[in-house]
């Protein structure tokens, strides 16, 4: 009985173990993915957002979007909205950090109101894109729960693929899986998982380039909605780093004097 | 003063190394179809264009000035037909501080049913009724800003006195307001220098301010003036007025000192909001409190739709005396963000008071049409007793029933702005 009881145990025991491994592994790739995307100081870019209908119509938005990354403080964006004209002057300034819940501030030029909303809409749109709010805030490897699936081909290079489980309840996905190309651990695709877990929507990012020989940053990114058939284009330009910025620049005085 | 803010104006003209300036600007059309006739037998539709239009410039890395001019033609109403420079406003920045001189727009609070708080600017009484649209007021604020902390100081030169609708203007009380004759406490009438600061505090979810003005008060009193050879009397009881005789109300404003409170916390997808003030120096002192919650459903019954319930509960210690209409009222409100291209919303609430069958209904929604173009719709109902005369208002007192000025007023109206 004895002996029976050690030969059914030890394949799963090693199963466990090897689970275990994996996730490390998996978390090693994604710490070191979110790694390169920060200690970039402070930014500053042109955003073109274009929302294109199934049937192919399009609209377009523009924004001006200051980053700055305050290591363990976390990071700060703020967006200021050019066109359409309605919005122009309209800004958000979002405060992330890897260890608790975001906190963001709208600020409404024709009444000079400031309004802090609750970043719990993380799963809403983002100026009716098919980006949700938790998809455009820099992500934080802390905020999910990794399993290495595979390695394989992606276009010219070989990317882990990774399956992340959000950590947040109120998270609009069930998971999602990440490719990550292995030469420089740059996102280059992610599946979206709703909560009823069917495939939402697919993120591709294309026309990385490394600038200032230091920072990777992807041209254009795509979301299109599987199931609505929907699309949002981003087209990012004009980006600078390490301009100067400091947390007075993303302070609520900065906000409202944004123009 | 007003010369040194007239100079203000045409500073960025020649300051030195500035970069061309930033125009932006709108021109709408306002069309509204009142449910009924004036109480004062004015006309049943108006129409209305209003411009306004913005200068930004940025003069160096921490130097920025930043101009709006608005003006509004009104068929209807002489006194809506009026101009006004919102801001004008040179403002310098350093770290943690920030200095701002010259006319600016300043917004404290976060209720919905009453800005309770909120007494830097003048209201734009007769363009909105819900006291968002605000009249420039000259002034030098000085700010303060580390991590949580937030103060700001405020010293205010000049005041400017409330607008109220003319002889032939709708959303106007029986009396007509004589803004020609407004009288101050203050020796130095509105010239008084009036002073206020906010100290801030805003960490995780909890954004809380606490207030102290000091100056002219900006809801002016308003007092009877009557002239009693005017009145034809039968016994001891006026029965009619001498020819076109009307009596007037002479705003007064009174120097008082008021402390507030505005604090709102988020929890989840709740928001707990509160406004207090406690106002001394007019005829009698007195608390307001606007207390209420928010919650919103995000993606809303499987759509991309996000719904808002509000609620609010609104009172004044000086019940029946209290010169608002929210005495002692209760505001329910929806918000809807369709999150669709056209960024459409709507905003419908109702305040009722809920001792007396009074009711104020709004219905606020926007869409745009077109990159260049929106569409704004409101409408408003207001449910009270008949609107009294001119000659009722002088034999009986009504105090329970704040709205019934209005109960003629209900009104639907659109607006549709071009921006260039």
């Amino acid at each position: 009985m004895i002996t029976w009881k050690k030969i059914t145990l030890l394949p799963f025991l090693c199963l466990n173990l090897q689970t275990i491994a994996v996730a490390g592994a998996a978390e090693d790739i994604a710490m070191e993915a979110d790694k390169r995307l920060h200690g970039y100081g402070d930014s500053i870019a042109t955003l073109k957002m274009t929302l294109i209908s199934p049937s192919n119509e399009s609209a377009e938005r523009t924004l001006r979007v200051k980053n700055l990354d305050v290591g363990k403080d976390g990071d700060r964006s703020l967006m200021i909205f050019d066109t359409p004209r309605d919005v122009s002057g309209t800004a958000l300034l979002s405060h992330t950090r890897a260890d608790s819940d975001d906190l963001q501030w709208l600020y409404l030029p024709a009444i000079s109101r400031v309004k802090q909303i609750s970043a719990r809409n993380k799963s809403g749109p983002f100026m009716a894109s098919e980006f949700a709010f938790e998809d455009i805030v820099t992500p934080y490897w802390q905020k999910f729960s990794y399993k290495l699936l595979r390695e394989e081909k992606c276009e010219a290079l070989t990317c882990f693929v990774l399956e992340r489980t959000p950590t947040d309840s109120n998270s609009g996905y069930t998971k999602q899986l990440v490719w990550i190309d292995k030469q420089d651990y740059l996102q280059r695709r992610i599946e979206f998982y709703d909560r009823k877990n069917s495939l939402l929507k697919i993120y591709t990012a294309t026309g990385f380039k490394k600038l200032q020989n230091a920072y990777w940053r992807p041209a254009q990114m795509l979301m299109v909605n599987q199931q609505t058939h929907k699309q949002t284009r981003l087209d990012w330009s004009d980006y600078q780093f390490k301009t100067g910025l400091n947390k007075d620049d993303f302070s609520e005085n900065a906000l409202k004097r944004v123009k | 003063m007003s010369r040194f803010f007239t100079a203000l104006l045409f500073l960025p003209l020649w300051m030195p190394n500035a970069q061309a300036f930033e125009l932006k600007s709108q021109a709408g059309l306002e069309l509204t179809a009142f449910f009924d006739d004036g109480a004062q037998q004015q006309a049943q539709t108006n129409s209305s264009i209003h411009l306004q239009t913005e200068i930004h410039q940025t003069l160096t890395k921490n130097q920025q000035f930043d101009a709006r001019f608005f003006a509004r033609w009104d068929k209807q109403d002489t006194h809506r037909t009026h101009a006004d420079v919102r801001e004008a406003l040179w403002l310098h920045n350093q770290g943690a501080w920030q200095w701002r001189v010259g006319i600016g727009q300043v917004f404290w609070g976060v209720t919905e049913g009453a800005h309770l708080v909120d007494i830097i600017n003048q209201t734009d009484a007769i363009e909105s009724l819900d006291g968002d649209v605000k009249l420039g007021q000259p002034m030098v604020n000085m700010s303060w800003e580390h991590d949580v902390h937030l103060v700001d100081i405020y010293f205010l030169p000049f005041a400017r006195e409330r607008v109220f609708a003319s002889q032939k203007g709708r959303l106007r009380l029986p009396w007509l307001v004589d803004t020609d004759n407004a009288s101050y406490e203050s020796g130095a009438k509105k010239h008084h220098l009036d002073a206020a600061v906010r100290y801030q505090f805003n960490d995780k979810g909890l954004r809380a301010g606490f207030s102290i003005f000091s100056g002219t008060a900006r809801e002016p009193e308003l007092i009877p003036d009557i002239d009693p050879s005017q009145i034809i009397f039968t016994g001891f009881v006026p029965t009619a007025f001498m020819g076109d005789y009307q009596p007037t109300l002479r705003p007064y404003y009174p120097l008082i000192q008021q402390a507030g409170l505005d604090a709102q916390y988020i929890v989840g997808d709740w928001l707990w909001k509160i406004e207090a003030i406690h106002r001394q120096g007019l005829a009698q002192d007195y608390t307001a409190t606007d207390i209420g919650v928010e919650y919103t459903q995000v993606g809303a019954f499987g759509s991309s739709t996000d719904i808002g319930w509000l609620a609010e509960y609104l009172s004044d210690s000086r019940g029946s005396q209290a010169t608002t209409a929210f005495e002692h009222d209760l505001l329910l409100g929806w918000r809807v963000a369709f999150n669709d291209t056209a960024s459409s919303e709507l905003l419908a609430g109702v305040v009722s008071d809920i001792h007396h069958h009074e009711q104020a209904w709004r219905l606020k929604g926007s869409t745009r049409l077109n990159e260049r173009l929106k569409l704004a719709i409101e409408a408003r109902v207001f449910i009270s007793q008949k609107p009294p005369s001119a000659l009722q208002l002088l034999t009986t007192s009504n105090n329970d029933n704040k709205l019934t000025a209005l109960a003629n007023d209900s009104f639907v109206r659109t607006d549709i702005i071009w921006f260039f």
